[in-house]
Protein backbone atom coordinates (compact mmCIF):
# COMPACT_ATOMS: atom_id res chain seq x y z
CA UNK A 1 0.00 0.00 0.00
CA UNK A 2 1.22 3.66 -0.39
CA UNK A 3 -0.45 5.74 1.72
CA UNK A 4 2.51 7.55 1.80
CA UNK A 5 1.72 8.61 -1.07
CA UNK A 6 -1.44 10.32 -0.10
CA UNK A 7 -0.17 11.37 2.70
CA UNK A 8 2.80 13.76 1.00
CA UNK A 9 0.04 14.83 -1.24
CA UNK A 10 -2.70 15.78 1.23
CA UNK A 11 -1.79 19.60 0.74
CA UNK A 12 -3.49 19.06 -3.06
CA UNK A 13 -6.62 17.27 -1.71
CA UNK A 14 -7.08 19.99 0.13
CA UNK A 15 -6.44 22.48 -3.04
CA UNK A 16 -8.97 20.28 -4.62
CA UNK A 17 -11.75 20.06 -1.51
CA UNK A 18 -11.53 23.79 -1.73
CA UNK A 19 -12.17 24.09 -5.71
CA UNK A 20 -14.89 21.73 -5.13
CA UNK A 21 -16.82 23.96 -2.59
CA UNK A 22 -16.31 26.81 -4.80
CA UNK A 23 -17.85 25.23 -7.77
CA UNK A 24 -20.64 23.93 -5.57
CA UNK A 25 -21.28 27.24 -3.64
CA UNK A 26 -20.96 29.70 -6.52
CA UNK A 27 -23.12 27.51 -9.02
CA UNK A 28 -25.88 27.35 -6.71
CA UNK A 29 -25.69 30.36 -5.27
CA UNK A 30 -26.23 31.84 -9.00
CA UNK A 31 -28.86 29.94 -9.81
CA UNK A 32 -30.66 30.26 -7.04
CA UNK A 33 -31.03 34.25 -7.77
CA UNK A 34 -31.48 33.18 -11.55
CA UNK A 35 -34.33 30.38 -10.49
CA UNK A 36 -36.81 32.14 -8.25
CA UNK A 37 -38.13 34.29 -10.94
CA UNK A 38 -37.97 31.63 -13.34
CA UNK A 39 -39.96 29.45 -11.17
CA UNK A 40 -43.28 32.40 -11.32
CA UNK A 41 -42.64 32.72 -14.76
CA UNK A 42 -43.31 28.50 -14.78
CA UNK A 43 -46.55 28.85 -13.09
CA UNK A 44 -47.22 32.03 -15.02
CA UNK A 45 -50.66 32.65 -16.55
CA UNK A 46 -48.84 34.17 -19.83
CA UNK A 47 -48.44 30.46 -22.13
CA UNK A 48 -45.65 31.63 -23.70
CA UNK A 49 -43.42 32.49 -20.55
CA UNK A 50 -44.71 28.94 -19.12
CA UNK A 51 -43.99 26.80 -22.31
CA UNK A 52 -40.66 28.66 -22.58
CA UNK A 53 -39.71 28.11 -19.34
CA UNK A 54 -40.99 24.08 -19.60
CA UNK A 55 -38.91 23.86 -22.35
CA UNK A 56 -35.92 25.27 -21.26
CA UNK A 57 -36.14 22.88 -18.18
CA UNK A 58 -37.05 19.70 -19.90
CA UNK A 59 -33.52 20.25 -22.67
CA UNK A 60 -31.18 20.65 -19.28
CA UNK A 61 -33.14 17.83 -17.25
CA UNK A 62 -33.21 15.58 -20.34
CA UNK A 63 -29.45 15.51 -21.70
CA UNK A 64 -26.72 14.26 -19.54
CA UNK A 65 -24.38 17.39 -17.34
CA UNK A 66 -21.12 15.76 -19.41
CA UNK A 67 -22.19 16.81 -22.85
CA UNK A 68 -24.04 20.39 -21.69
CA UNK A 69 -20.43 20.96 -20.27
CA UNK A 70 -18.44 19.33 -23.65
CA UNK A 71 -21.00 21.76 -25.76
CA UNK A 72 -19.58 25.15 -24.07
CA UNK A 73 -16.37 23.86 -23.21
CA UNK A 74 -15.54 22.17 -26.64
CA UNK A 75 -18.41 23.19 -29.06
CA UNK A 76 -18.41 27.60 -28.82
CA UNK A 77 -15.32 26.90 -30.33
CA UNK A 78 -16.75 25.73 -33.39
CA UNK A 79 -18.09 29.27 -34.25
CA UNK A 80 -15.48 32.25 -35.47
CA UNK A 81 -17.97 35.18 -34.18
CA UNK A 82 -17.38 33.54 -30.41
CA UNK A 83 -13.34 32.87 -31.29
CA UNK A 84 -13.36 36.39 -32.44
CA UNK A 85 -15.23 38.02 -29.88
CA UNK A 86 -14.31 39.68 -26.71
CA UNK A 87 -15.78 36.90 -24.56
CA UNK A 88 -13.26 34.94 -25.71
CA UNK A 89 -10.78 34.85 -22.98
CA UNK A 90 -13.43 33.64 -20.67
CA UNK A 91 -15.34 31.21 -22.95
CA UNK A 92 -12.14 29.90 -23.33
CA UNK A 93 -11.49 29.27 -19.39
CA UNK A 94 -12.48 26.02 -18.46
CA UNK A 95 -13.37 27.39 -14.91
CA UNK A 96 -15.79 30.10 -16.84
CA UNK A 97 -17.68 27.02 -19.01
CA UNK A 98 -17.43 24.29 -15.85
CA UNK A 99 -19.43 27.49 -13.78
CA UNK A 100 -21.48 28.04 -16.66
CA UNK A 101 -22.31 24.77 -17.43
CA UNK A 102 -23.69 24.25 -13.70
CA UNK A 103 -25.29 27.16 -13.46
CA UNK A 104 -27.92 26.16 -16.47
CA UNK A 105 -28.13 22.66 -15.46
CA UNK A 106 -28.85 23.27 -11.42
CA UNK A 107 -31.22 26.25 -12.15
CA UNK A 108 -33.56 24.28 -14.57
CA UNK A 109 -33.63 21.38 -11.70
CA UNK A 110 -34.11 24.49 -9.27
CA UNK A 111 -36.88 26.34 -11.17
CA UNK A 112 -38.54 22.96 -11.10
CA UNK A 113 -38.33 22.41 -7.14
CA UNK A 114 -39.26 25.74 -6.55
CA UNK A 115 -42.50 26.34 -8.90
CA UNK A 116 -43.65 22.63 -7.56
CA UNK A 117 -43.43 24.42 -3.84
CA UNK A 118 -45.15 27.70 -5.41
CA UNK A 119 -48.02 25.11 -6.66
CA UNK A 120 -48.35 23.89 -3.21
CA UNK A 121 -48.82 27.36 -1.14
CA UNK A 122 -52.15 27.37 0.34
CA UNK A 123 -54.68 29.67 -1.39
CA UNK A 124 -55.62 31.03 2.00
CA UNK A 125 -52.43 32.71 2.26
CA UNK A 126 -52.50 34.24 -1.04
CA UNK A 127 -56.22 35.03 -0.21
CA UNK A 128 -55.12 36.85 2.82
CA UNK A 129 -52.17 38.44 1.59
CA UNK A 130 -54.59 40.59 -1.12
CA UNK A 131 -57.17 41.16 1.64
CA UNK A 132 -54.52 43.16 3.05
CA UNK A 133 -53.72 45.26 -0.22
CA UNK A 134 -50.51 43.24 -0.96
CA UNK A 135 -49.17 44.66 -3.97
CA UNK A 136 -48.11 41.79 -6.43
CA UNK A 137 -44.68 43.09 -5.48
CA UNK A 138 -45.17 42.47 -2.06
CA UNK A 139 -47.20 39.51 -1.97
CA UNK A 140 -44.27 38.06 -3.91
CA UNK A 141 -41.62 39.03 -1.24
CA UNK A 142 -43.42 38.74 1.93
CA UNK A 143 -45.44 35.38 1.11
CA UNK A 144 -44.81 33.30 -1.99
CA UNK A 145 -41.02 32.99 -1.96
CA UNK A 146 -40.78 32.50 1.82
CA UNK A 147 -43.39 30.01 1.43
CA UNK A 148 -42.20 28.17 -1.69
CA UNK A 149 -38.76 28.31 -0.34
CA UNK A 150 -39.33 26.79 2.82
CA UNK A 151 -41.54 24.27 1.06
CA UNK A 152 -38.38 23.54 -1.24
CA UNK A 153 -36.61 22.69 1.14
CA UNK A 154 -35.66 18.90 1.31
CA UNK A 155 -35.97 18.56 -2.68
CA UNK A 156 -33.51 21.19 -2.51
CA UNK A 157 -31.11 20.05 -0.31
CA UNK A 158 -31.25 16.59 -2.63
CA UNK A 159 -30.44 18.98 -5.35
CA UNK A 160 -27.56 20.32 -3.16
CA UNK A 161 -25.89 17.52 -3.01
CA UNK A 162 -26.73 16.05 -6.42
CA UNK A 163 -24.02 19.48 -7.51
CA UNK A 164 -21.61 18.91 -5.06
CA UNK A 165 -21.15 15.53 -6.78
CA UNK A 166 -21.53 16.83 -10.13
CA UNK A 167 -18.47 18.78 -9.57
CA UNK A 168 -16.62 15.80 -10.10
CA UNK A 169 -17.22 16.23 -13.88
CA UNK A 170 -15.06 19.19 -14.39
CA UNK A 171 -12.27 17.26 -13.60
CA UNK A 172 -13.03 16.14 -17.52
CA UNK A 173 -12.11 19.56 -18.57
CA UNK A 174 -8.62 19.83 -17.16
CA UNK A 175 -9.86 21.82 -13.42
CA UNK A 176 -8.14 20.20 -10.41
CA UNK A 177 -10.81 19.82 -7.61
CA UNK A 178 -11.21 16.86 -5.95
CA UNK A 179 -11.44 14.17 -8.79
CA UNK A 180 -8.89 15.77 -11.08
CA UNK A 181 -6.33 15.69 -8.15
CA UNK A 182 -6.89 12.29 -7.53
CA UNK A 183 -6.23 11.46 -11.02
CA UNK A 184 -3.54 13.16 -11.55
CA UNK A 185 -1.93 11.21 -8.67
CA UNK A 186 -2.66 8.12 -10.05
CA UNK A 187 -1.10 9.24 -13.29
CA UNK A 188 1.67 10.48 -11.67
CA UNK A 189 2.66 7.78 -9.18
CA UNK A 190 1.21 5.17 -11.20
CA UNK A 191 -1.15 3.58 -8.29
CA UNK A 192 -4.59 2.93 -8.73
CA UNK A 193 -5.98 2.07 -5.62
CA UNK A 194 -5.02 4.68 -2.95
CA UNK A 195 -6.04 8.64 -4.87
CA UNK A 196 -9.71 7.52 -5.92
CA UNK A 197 -10.56 5.75 -2.14
CA UNK A 198 -9.40 9.23 -0.78
CA UNK A 199 -11.04 11.15 -3.28
CA UNK A 200 -14.34 9.73 -2.64
CA UNK A 201 -14.13 9.86 1.20
CA UNK A 202 -13.42 12.98 0.71
CA UNK A 203 -16.61 13.47 -1.23
CA UNK A 204 -18.23 11.33 1.89
CA UNK A 205 -16.97 13.49 4.20
CA UNK A 206 -18.30 16.85 2.32
CA UNK A 207 -21.89 15.46 1.74
CA UNK A 208 -21.87 14.31 5.19
CA UNK A 209 -21.36 17.45 6.90
CA UNK A 210 -23.47 19.33 3.98
CA UNK A 211 -27.07 16.53 5.01
CA UNK A 212 -26.34 17.75 8.81
CA UNK A 213 -25.82 21.39 8.14
CA UNK A 214 -29.11 20.99 6.00
CA UNK A 215 -30.88 18.91 8.68
CA UNK A 216 -30.26 22.25 10.83
CA UNK A 217 -31.76 24.38 8.10
CA UNK A 218 -34.52 22.66 7.31
CA UNK A 219 -35.63 22.22 11.14
CA UNK A 220 -35.30 26.09 11.88
CA UNK A 221 -37.35 27.12 8.68
CA UNK A 222 -39.25 24.89 7.86
CA UNK A 223 -40.02 22.94 10.96
CA UNK A 224 -43.61 24.54 11.21
CA UNK A 225 -44.65 22.36 8.62
CA UNK A 226 -43.89 19.36 10.35
CA UNK A 227 -46.75 19.65 12.28
CA UNK A 228 -49.12 20.11 9.69
CA UNK A 229 -48.06 17.47 7.16
CA UNK A 230 -48.74 14.49 10.24
CA UNK B 1 -19.55 13.79 -43.82
CA UNK B 2 -21.62 14.78 -41.12
CA UNK B 3 -24.24 12.37 -42.16
CA UNK B 4 -21.93 9.92 -41.31
CA UNK B 5 -20.22 10.68 -38.38
CA UNK B 6 -24.48 11.71 -36.86
CA UNK B 7 -25.20 7.94 -38.20
CA UNK B 8 -21.90 6.50 -35.97
CA UNK B 9 -23.47 8.19 -33.31
CA UNK B 10 -26.49 7.64 -33.22
CA UNK B 11 -25.71 3.72 -33.75
CA UNK B 12 -23.49 3.61 -30.80
CA UNK B 13 -27.24 4.13 -28.90
CA UNK B 14 -27.59 0.50 -28.77
CA UNK B 15 -24.45 0.31 -26.45
CA UNK B 16 -26.22 3.10 -24.60
CA UNK B 17 -29.70 1.29 -24.19
CA UNK B 18 -27.65 -1.80 -23.77
CA UNK B 19 -25.24 -0.32 -20.73
CA UNK B 20 -28.73 1.32 -19.49
CA UNK B 21 -30.99 -1.40 -19.32
CA UNK B 22 -28.65 -4.32 -17.79
CA UNK B 23 -28.04 -1.44 -14.98
CA UNK B 24 -31.31 -1.03 -14.32
CA UNK B 25 -32.10 -4.86 -13.89
CA UNK B 26 -29.23 -5.23 -11.50
CA UNK B 27 -30.49 -1.55 -9.79
CA UNK B 28 -33.50 -3.08 -9.19
CA UNK B 29 -32.56 -6.55 -8.13
CA UNK B 30 -30.01 -5.25 -5.52
CA UNK B 31 -32.87 -2.00 -4.68
CA UNK B 32 -35.17 -4.99 -3.65
CA UNK B 33 -32.98 -6.71 -2.07
CA UNK B 34 -31.55 -4.04 0.01
CA UNK B 35 -35.03 -2.60 0.43
CA UNK B 36 -36.08 -6.05 2.12
CA UNK B 37 -32.62 -5.87 4.14
CA UNK B 38 -33.66 -2.18 5.58
CA UNK B 39 -36.91 -3.54 6.82
CA UNK B 40 -35.93 -6.83 8.13
CA UNK B 41 -35.88 -7.71 11.60
CA UNK B 42 -31.92 -8.94 11.61
CA UNK B 43 -29.65 -5.58 12.62
CA UNK B 44 -26.67 -7.08 10.68
CA UNK B 45 -28.71 -7.15 7.57
CA UNK B 46 -30.04 -3.68 8.44
CA UNK B 47 -26.60 -2.21 8.93
CA UNK B 48 -25.49 -3.42 5.87
CA UNK B 49 -27.49 -2.18 4.10
CA UNK B 50 -28.14 1.77 5.89
CA UNK B 51 -23.70 1.18 5.15
CA UNK B 52 -24.12 0.69 0.98
CA UNK B 53 -27.11 3.13 0.51
CA UNK B 54 -25.34 5.55 2.79
CA UNK B 55 -21.70 5.43 1.00
CA UNK B 56 -22.93 4.80 -2.60
CA UNK B 57 -24.63 8.06 -2.33
CA UNK B 58 -22.34 10.04 -0.74
CA UNK B 59 -19.93 9.77 -3.70
CA UNK B 60 -20.30 11.12 -7.29
CA UNK B 61 -20.85 8.91 -9.77
CA UNK B 62 -17.70 9.36 -11.63
CA UNK B 63 -15.84 8.90 -8.85
CA UNK B 64 -17.57 5.46 -8.00
CA UNK B 65 -16.86 4.58 -11.66
CA UNK B 66 -12.60 5.39 -10.96
CA UNK B 67 -13.15 3.40 -8.23
CA UNK B 68 -14.21 0.19 -9.75
CA UNK B 69 -12.83 0.66 -12.97
CA UNK B 70 -9.39 1.39 -11.63
CA UNK B 71 -9.07 1.10 -7.86
CA UNK B 72 -10.59 -2.60 -7.83
CA UNK B 73 -8.48 -4.31 -9.92
CA UNK B 74 -5.92 -2.83 -8.68
CA UNK B 75 -6.26 -4.36 -5.08
CA UNK B 76 -7.04 -7.47 -6.25
CA UNK B 77 -4.25 -7.51 -8.40
CA UNK B 78 -2.27 -6.17 -5.07
CA UNK B 79 -3.97 -9.07 -3.05
CA UNK B 80 -2.99 -11.76 -5.95
CA UNK B 81 0.96 -11.07 -6.04
CA UNK B 82 0.82 -11.08 -1.84
CA UNK B 83 -0.84 -14.71 -2.33
CA UNK B 84 2.06 -15.07 -5.11
CA UNK B 85 -0.31 -15.93 -8.07
CA UNK B 86 0.95 -14.92 -11.33
CA UNK B 87 -2.61 -13.36 -12.40
CA UNK B 88 -3.96 -9.90 -13.80
CA UNK B 89 -7.18 -9.03 -13.18
CA UNK B 90 -8.79 -6.02 -15.91
CA UNK B 91 -12.06 -5.31 -16.47
CA UNK B 92 -13.91 -4.56 -19.51
CA UNK B 93 -15.02 -1.26 -19.49
CA UNK B 94 -18.63 -2.88 -20.41
CA UNK B 95 -18.84 -4.76 -17.21
CA UNK B 96 -17.32 -1.69 -15.50
CA UNK B 97 -19.67 0.27 -16.62
CA UNK B 98 -23.06 -1.81 -15.82
CA UNK B 99 -21.56 -2.85 -12.54
CA UNK B 100 -20.68 0.75 -11.30
CA UNK B 101 -24.24 2.00 -12.49
CA UNK B 102 -26.29 -0.92 -11.08
CA UNK B 103 -24.63 -0.56 -7.65
CA UNK B 104 -24.92 3.52 -7.58
CA UNK B 105 -28.67 3.45 -8.95
CA UNK B 106 -29.60 0.20 -6.58
CA UNK B 107 -29.04 2.39 -3.65
CA UNK B 108 -31.20 5.10 -4.74
CA UNK B 109 -34.13 1.99 -6.29
CA UNK B 110 -33.45 0.86 -2.31
CA UNK B 111 -35.22 3.99 -0.82
CA UNK B 112 -37.78 4.25 -3.64
CA UNK B 113 -38.28 0.23 -2.97
CA UNK B 114 -38.56 1.23 0.65
CA UNK B 115 -41.02 3.58 0.95
CA UNK B 116 -43.00 1.71 -1.37
CA UNK B 117 -42.82 -1.49 1.35
CA UNK B 118 -43.69 0.93 3.75
CA UNK B 119 -47.26 1.88 2.11
CA UNK B 120 -48.30 -1.13 1.21
CA UNK B 121 -51.03 -0.89 3.63
CA UNK B 122 -50.16 -3.61 7.29
CA UNK B 123 -54.15 -5.02 7.06
CA UNK B 124 -53.60 -6.38 3.30
CA UNK B 125 -50.31 -8.48 4.58
CA UNK B 126 -51.88 -9.93 7.80
CA UNK B 127 -54.72 -10.91 5.75
CA UNK B 128 -52.22 -12.98 3.78
CA UNK B 129 -50.71 -14.10 6.41
CA UNK B 130 -54.56 -15.00 7.82
CA UNK B 131 -54.97 -16.26 4.61
CA UNK B 132 -52.05 -19.22 5.01
CA UNK B 133 -49.94 -17.96 2.52
CA UNK B 134 -46.50 -18.53 1.57
CA UNK B 135 -43.82 -16.12 1.96
CA UNK B 136 -43.73 -16.61 -1.85
CA UNK B 137 -47.01 -16.20 -3.08
CA UNK B 138 -47.70 -13.61 -0.53
CA UNK B 139 -44.20 -11.13 -2.66
CA UNK B 140 -45.56 -12.06 -5.76
CA UNK B 141 -49.40 -11.89 -5.46
CA UNK B 142 -50.16 -9.49 -2.69
CA UNK B 143 -46.90 -7.02 -2.34
CA UNK B 144 -45.05 -7.06 -5.78
CA UNK B 145 -48.34 -5.58 -7.98
CA UNK B 146 -48.95 -2.46 -5.15
CA UNK B 147 -44.78 -2.39 -5.48
CA UNK B 148 -45.21 -1.43 -9.08
CA UNK B 149 -47.46 1.03 -8.49
CA UNK B 150 -46.25 2.72 -5.26
CA UNK B 151 -42.68 2.58 -6.62
CA UNK B 152 -43.39 3.83 -10.05
CA UNK B 153 -42.93 7.88 -9.88
CA UNK B 154 -39.73 6.53 -8.32
CA UNK B 155 -38.63 4.37 -9.73
CA UNK B 156 -39.40 6.57 -13.52
CA UNK B 157 -37.34 9.21 -11.94
CA UNK B 158 -34.42 6.92 -11.01
CA UNK B 159 -34.69 5.54 -14.93
CA UNK B 160 -34.08 8.91 -16.13
CA UNK B 161 -31.18 9.81 -14.35
CA UNK B 162 -29.38 6.70 -14.80
CA UNK B 163 -30.25 6.90 -18.76
CA UNK B 164 -28.21 10.25 -18.59
CA UNK B 165 -25.54 8.73 -16.40
CA UNK B 166 -24.23 5.84 -18.60
CA UNK B 167 -23.25 9.42 -20.70
CA UNK B 168 -19.94 8.35 -18.27
CA UNK B 169 -19.27 5.04 -19.14
CA UNK B 170 -17.49 6.81 -22.21
CA UNK B 171 -14.47 8.32 -19.70
CA UNK B 172 -13.64 4.64 -19.21
CA UNK B 173 -13.53 3.92 -23.24
CA UNK B 174 -17.06 2.61 -23.80
CA UNK B 175 -18.08 3.21 -27.26
CA UNK B 176 -21.43 4.89 -26.37
CA UNK B 177 -23.17 7.92 -27.97
CA UNK B 178 -20.91 10.10 -25.89
CA UNK B 179 -18.10 8.86 -26.82
CA UNK B 180 -18.59 8.44 -30.48
CA UNK B 181 -19.34 12.07 -30.32
CA UNK B 182 -16.23 12.73 -28.26
CA UNK B 183 -14.46 10.79 -31.36
CA UNK B 184 -16.21 12.99 -34.42
CA UNK B 185 -15.84 16.19 -32.35
CA UNK B 186 -12.01 15.49 -32.09
CA UNK B 187 -11.87 14.47 -36.06
CA UNK B 188 -13.64 17.38 -37.68
CA UNK B 189 -13.80 21.21 -36.34
CA UNK B 190 -17.18 20.56 -35.41
CA UNK B 191 -17.81 19.75 -32.25
CA UNK B 192 -20.66 21.35 -30.87
CA UNK B 193 -23.16 19.94 -34.24
CA UNK B 194 -21.71 16.41 -32.80
CA UNK B 195 -22.21 17.27 -28.99
CA UNK B 196 -26.02 18.69 -30.15
CA UNK B 197 -26.60 15.32 -31.97
CA UNK B 198 -25.54 13.26 -28.52
CA UNK B 199 -27.79 15.76 -26.71
CA UNK B 200 -30.79 15.34 -29.15
CA UNK B 201 -30.46 11.36 -28.56
CA UNK B 202 -30.22 11.86 -24.98
CA UNK B 203 -33.15 13.87 -24.70
CA UNK B 204 -35.38 11.44 -27.19
CA UNK B 205 -34.38 8.61 -25.11
CA UNK B 206 -35.87 10.99 -22.20
CA UNK B 207 -39.02 12.40 -23.94
CA UNK B 208 -39.68 8.86 -24.72
CA UNK B 209 -39.01 7.06 -21.51
CA UNK B 210 -41.49 9.86 -19.58
CA UNK B 211 -44.06 9.01 -22.32
CA UNK B 212 -43.77 4.93 -21.98
CA UNK B 213 -43.75 5.25 -17.81
CA UNK B 214 -46.65 7.38 -17.74
CA UNK B 215 -48.67 4.68 -19.98
CA UNK B 216 -47.62 1.99 -17.53
CA UNK B 217 -48.56 3.91 -14.76
CA UNK B 218 -52.25 4.73 -15.61
CA UNK B 219 -52.41 1.09 -16.37
CA UNK B 220 -51.31 0.68 -12.58
CA UNK B 221 -53.77 3.16 -11.31
CA UNK B 222 -56.36 1.44 -12.82
CA UNK B 223 -59.41 0.38 -9.92
CA UNK B 224 -57.48 3.17 -7.20
CA UNK B 225 -60.08 5.23 -6.42
CA UNK B 226 -59.77 8.92 -6.78
CA UNK B 227 -61.03 11.53 -4.64
CA UNK B 228 -64.39 12.84 -6.60
CA UNK B 229 -64.17 16.44 -7.10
Amino acid sequence: MNWDVIAENLPRYLEGAKLTLILTFASLGISFFLAIPLAFLRNSENAVLRYAVMAYTLVFRGTPLLVQLFLIYFGLAQFGMVRESVLWPWLSSPMVCVIAAFVLNTTAYSTEIFAGGLRHVPVGEIEAARAYGMSSLVQARRILIPAMLTRSLPLYGNEMIMMLHATSLASTVTLLEVTGVARNITLNYYIQFEPYVTAAAIYLTLTFVLVSAFQLVQKRWAGYLESRIG
Amino acid sequence: MVADYATAILSAGSTTLLVALLSLLVATLLGLAAAFAKLSASALLRSIAGMYTFVVRGIPDLVVMLLVFYSLPALLNQWADALGWDIRIEFSPLVAGIATLGVIFGAYMTETFKTALQNIPRGQVEAAIAYGLTRRRMFTHIMLPQLVRLALPGFTNNWLVLAKGTALVSLIGLQDVMFRAKGAAEATAMPFTFYLIAAGFYLALTVVSMLLLTLVARRFDVGVRKVSS
